[in-house]
């Protein structure tokens, strides 16, 4: 009996032959050839890519070969592929490529040179702000999905409300009643901390009753500020925050993530809401790994597909809203081109010189729909719902 | 028989839910005791508070609704009830471990195999990624997966039902804890493999030297792998003994009806017994002795009174005087 129970120990059950292999990433890639359109996105995208960080490359520097910011002004609104004046410019004014491929502006400036400068500007703001809004959407999604059913205590809340008022009126030059204030609340905090050990043996009294009370879950606090946040009209915020804010490049970009990740917290949350009642995090939960474990390492990659989908779709819309604002003169200051502020440019010289609106109108509609139709894309493809379809 | 030290041991354990103002009593003063080098089993039907029992070791209930009333549970010499997440997140993995039911969604399915094993190895012990990667095959390799070095780069859902659940055993046992909870390990297995898997969990248990607290509603795999038995019904424990004493000679009726059901050799072609009626509701448990409405022994008194624990001999406990008393015994508890 005892031998019998050695030997099966040591045998290696030989389970079945599996299932050809394909990984998920050749499964996806099987999907994503067949789907035309997202090749298109993707390819535009890759060309859009190398185009931006030629730009940065070539447009550059003290002595660039594209020189976007190169006046000459006896040779202004050529139309595109028009030949210099070779007679009237100097050896250093004659653009690289020997013709105006896309044309002049008002002020002779080559419009090619001005593109390939505002499409890194395009890159960065695109991904930059997304890259804000996605983890900001992360964060608030995946602590509202996950512990969206723990209470948050009125004591905690009127605490947090009097830290606020205490920080403002100092501040505000009230120094006096907000220091005290702040001391207020840390004597509260230390009181609290003592009395948290005894508090199963005390009676509670009624005021404690009521400041220990539950107010709301995070989950109801989390998601009301999200509907706070979509009520805004939200270009119109942005246009009221750049208005105040110095004109850079960065601002725009963190201000265009911060108005933007109301969509990505909504996706996040839904999918914690399923995923955190999975068999595989009350594992995670048995085998002794912390909450912001399972949370960003284990339940995160298993939702971050719809959240990359509306990032691709997101990136297209930050591109458009940074052309709308320089289009509007609230963007990056001008000297350096985007393609919103040639647009804007152009629009004055739009019945002399048309190409000066059309390129860079062009250039967003090809690209924002680029990004789109692979965005798509890669959703039909990560939904199973929606395969074969099409 | 000789007295082990006991590894585990819980006591009146209470787990109460609240549901839409109702109270569900789902374990209602449980207590039972795991042994070193034993394996234990607790038997019962479906919502009779078994994985709520594992579940609350492990301190695992889901606060708002659960909450633990009463009891101590005493692992080691601590009351794990007494602990605070931290502590008790070190306890998890690393001395308690669990199998879970189903291997199919207890697996992550965007980590490979090897990730996941290393996590847990990770999450308690500092490792190099090299020892961790050699120590990761060598666990495939004891829980008999073929050809580990392939299927550590595995994802899930290319294994078989079977890998799987060794897949979960291998990080069970990542920590070597010193008790393993299996919560129905085999149920989701078809019956060739849930013999294998069983084979597995008791070679293991042999070369490792740990307890495990098997908890199943399968007559027949228990009476394969367990030392000792509880029979649960209705978040208490109705009757206790070794595998010997509760298969030949079950003393609580609904023991004795649970193995009347069982098919068998012997009853071909009868019709299988059943036990009439239905486990009672957690939050409308009846009064006095909870399995008196589905007895075929229950007395006036059954009604009222909730049962003591009845000692036959040598620690066989059943939870019933009726049939204590008519055997000619007296009752103690």
């Amino acid at each position: 009996m005892n031998t019998d129970k050695q030997d099966s120990s040591e045998k290696i059950y030989i389970e079945p032959p599996l299932a050809p292999k394909r990984t998920r990433w050749q499964e996806f890639r099987r999907h994503f050839v067949k789907n035309k359109l997202a090749i298109l996105g993707l390819i535009i995208f890759i060309l859009f890519f190398f185009c931006a960080v030629a730009g940065l490359i070539l447009t550059s520097g003290s002595n660039p070969l594209f020189d976007p910011a190169m006046v000459r002004l006896q040779e202004k609104l050529r139309p595109p592929l028009a030949k210099p004046n070779l007679v009237s410019l100097k050896p250093a004014e004659v653009p690289t490529l020997g013709i105006y491929l896309m044309g002049t502006d008002d002020l002779g400036r080559d419009v090619f040179s001005r593109m390939l400068q505002g499409a890194w500007v395009s890159l960065t703001v695109g991904f930059v702000a997304v890259g804000i809004s996605v983890l900001i959407g992360i964060f608030m999604g995946g602590i509202a999905g996950y512990f969206g059913q723990h209470h948050i205590r009125i004591d905690h809340i009127l605490l947090t409300l009097a830290l606020i008022f205490g920080t403002g009126l100092m501040i505000a030059k009230f120094a006096f009643i907000g220091t005290l204030i702040l001391l207020l609340c840390l004597a509260y905090i230390f009181y609290s901390r003592q009395t948290r050990d005894r508090s199963e043996e005390q009676e509670m009294s009624a005021l404690k009753m009521i400041l220990h009370g539950n107010a709301f879950s995070v989950d109801t606090l989390i998601m009301r500020i999200v509907d706070i946040m979509l009520c805004f009209p939200s270009f119109f915020l942005i246009l009221t925050v750049v208005a105040l804010l110095p004109a850079s490049i960065y601002n725009i970009m963190i201000v265009i993530g911060l108005t933007s990740w109301m969509g990505t917290t909504r996706f996040v949350r839904a999918e914690f809401l399923s995923l955190r009642e999975q068999d595989f995090v009350a594992a995670a939960k048995a085998l002794g790994i912390n909450n912001f474990r399972i949370i960003f390492r284990h339940i995160m990659p298993n939702a971050i597909a719809p959240v990359l989908v509306s990032a691709t779709i997101g990136i297209a819309s930050a591109i458009l809203t940074e052309a709308g604002l320089s289009f509007l003169g609230f963007g990056v200051p001008p000297p350096h081109a985007t393609w919103g502020n040639i647009l804007s440019n152009g629009k004055n010289f739009i019945f002399d010189a048309p190409w000066l609106t059309f390129i860079p109108g062009i250039a967003i509609l090809i690209v924002v729909l680029s990004f789109n139709l692979f965005g798509e894309g890669i959703r039909d493809i990560l939904n199973p719902k929606l395969k074969g379809r099409s | 028989m000789i007295n082990k030290k006991a590894l585990l041991c819980v006591e009146n354990l209470k787990v109460y839910f609240q549901s839409n103002g109702a109270r569900a009593r789902a374990v209602d003063g449980v207590s039972f005791e795991v042994r070193e080098k034993e394996t234990v089993c607790i038997v019962g039907e479906s919502g009779c508070g078994k994985t709520v029992s594992a579940l609350s070791v492990l301190g695992l209930i889901p606060s708002p609704p659960g909450e633990i009333v009463d009891g101590k549970i005493i692992f080691s010499g601590q009351n794990l009830i007494n602990l605070d997440e931290k502590a008790m997140q070190k306890i998890r993995g690393n001395h308690i471990s669990m199998v879970f039911q189903e291997p199919l969604t207890s697996l992550n399915p965007v980590f490979t195999v090897g990730d996941q094993i290393g996590e847990t190895v990770r999450t308690h012990k500092k490792i190099e990624t090299q020892a961790l990667y050699r120590y990761c095959i060598q666990l495939l390799k004891d829980v008999g997966i073929p050809s580990p070095e392939q299927r550590i780069s595995d994802y899930p859902h290319q294994l078989s039902g079977g890998q799987r659940q060794r897949v979960m055993i291998a990080m069970a046992l990542a920590c070597d804890p010193d008790l393993i909870i299996a919560d129905e390990p085999t149920t989701a297995l078809d019956v060739t493999v849930q013999a294998q898997i069983l084979d597995l969990l008791r070679s293991i248990q042999k070369k490792r030297s740990m307890s495990i607290l098997y908890i199943s509603h399968d007559l027949g795999v228990v009476s394969v792998i367990a030392d000792r038995i509880y029979v649960m019904y209705a978040g208490i424990i109705v009757e206790q003994g070794n595998t010997t004493q509760i298969f030949r000679d079950a003393r609580h009726p609904y023991t004795q009806g649970l193995l009347a059901s069982l098919p068998s050799l012997s009853k071909r072609g009868k019709r299988l017994n059943s036990i009439p009626g239905s486990v009672p509701n957690p939050a409308y448990k009846p009064e006095g002795c909870p399995f008196h409405p589905r007895c075929p022994h229950a007395i006036s008194s059954c009604r009222k009174e909730f049962p003591k624990m009845c000692d036959w001999r040598q620690g066989h406990l059943a939870r019933c005087p009726v049939l204590f008393e008519s055997n000619g015994h007296k009752g103690s508890s």
